[in-house]
């Protein structure tokens, strides 16, 4: 688990240019969008396109999102209940 | 009569302002030398760094024509944008495509519009003027005189930020300026002529012919 959000991490700062951070600043329960990294609804896309191309895992139901971007370690959860064995 | 009140442009990896160079790294590639001088002018605004090349060169260009606070006066609705390049958003739209081969950037598509840049420079100073983009081959000193001349005619508006904002395969051209009704800063009037000087001015500051000024 720990690895898993130490990549996504880096993946995150990669996908939205996040050129300003470094993965170390990025909590694992820190909320990502509005009054932490502050992502917007662009970002939420690139992150959908992440999880899809990097671990092959599909959001279903889009109004899980908030739930699922909530922070790094709530995706990473996602991640492992849901990525193909 | 209104005037040219102010100018900045950003050359083969120089950025100017008012023809005085304020920085320049002549060995990053432009992605590296746009990163350089965001962090070079002290700008803190996170947003710069998912900007396209177009809206970044564009940001920092507005930034530098701007850093005087020159239109603070000004209400921002009375505030307008005209703006051209030459390549539209191909840079942008190439670089969308070759994304698509493998799974499709929202992140580049909503850049995927040459006007993206005016909506940029818009938030950032907060500007509800009106606002134009052109593509056309070269910068056109004539065609952007007379449009920026009748946006200034209505009365609500009072400045014009103007300018080319070219940008494509690492290749880019930037020059901007600002359009008053009041005489003040470089005092030019907005003519075509004067506007066709201005602009070659850069070349000839690229060139090395300017007294470089550290930042």
């Amino acid at each position: 688990m720990e690895q898993l959000m130490a990549d996504l991490k880096k993946q995150i700062i990669e996908a939205l240019n996040l050129k300003h951070l470094k993965p170390e600043d990025i909590g694992d329960d820190q909320p990502l969008f509005v009054e932490g990294l502050g992502l917007d609804s662009i970002d939420a896309l690139e992150l959908i396109v992440l999880l899809q191309q990097k671990y092959k895992v599909k959001l279903a139901n889009p109004q899980d999102g908030p739930t699922i971007f909530k922070s790094v370690k709530t995706m990473a959860e996602f991640i492992r209940a849901n990525q193909p064995a | 009569m209104n005037f040219i009140t102010a100018s900045s442009a950003i050359r083969e990896q120089r950025v100017f302002q008012n023809h005085h160079e304020i920085f320049r790294d002549t060995q990053l590639v432009l992605d590296d030398f746009l990163l350089a001088t965001y962090q070079a002018l002290a700008i803190d605004y996170p947003k710069f760094y998912k900007m396209d090349r177009s809206s970044q060169l564009g940001f920092l260009a507005s930034e530098v024509l701007l850093r005087e606070n020159i239109i603070q006066s000004y209400s921002h609705e009375s505030v307008a944008l005209v703006l051209a390049n030459a390549h539209a958003s191909l840079d942008t739209d190439l670089r969308f495509y070759e994304s698509m081969k493998s799974a499709a950037s929202p992140a580049l598509f909503v850049y995927t519009l040459p006007n993206i840049v005016a909506g940029e420079i818009s938030i950032r100073n907060r500007i509800k003027g009106e606002n134009a983009f052109f593509v056309t081959p070269a910068f056109e000193p004539h065609t952007m005189s007379l449009y920026v001349d009748t946006v200034l005619e209505k009365p609500q508006t009072q400045a014009c930020i103007a300018g080319w904002i070219d940008v494509l395969h690492g290749h880019y051209d930037v020059f901007l300026y600002l359009v008053e009704k009041e005489k003040r800063g470089l005092s030019l009037d907005h003519k075509p002529e004067e506007l066709t000087t201005l602009y070659q001015q850069y070349y000839g500051t690229v060139d090395g012919r300017s007294e470089k000024t550290d930042h």
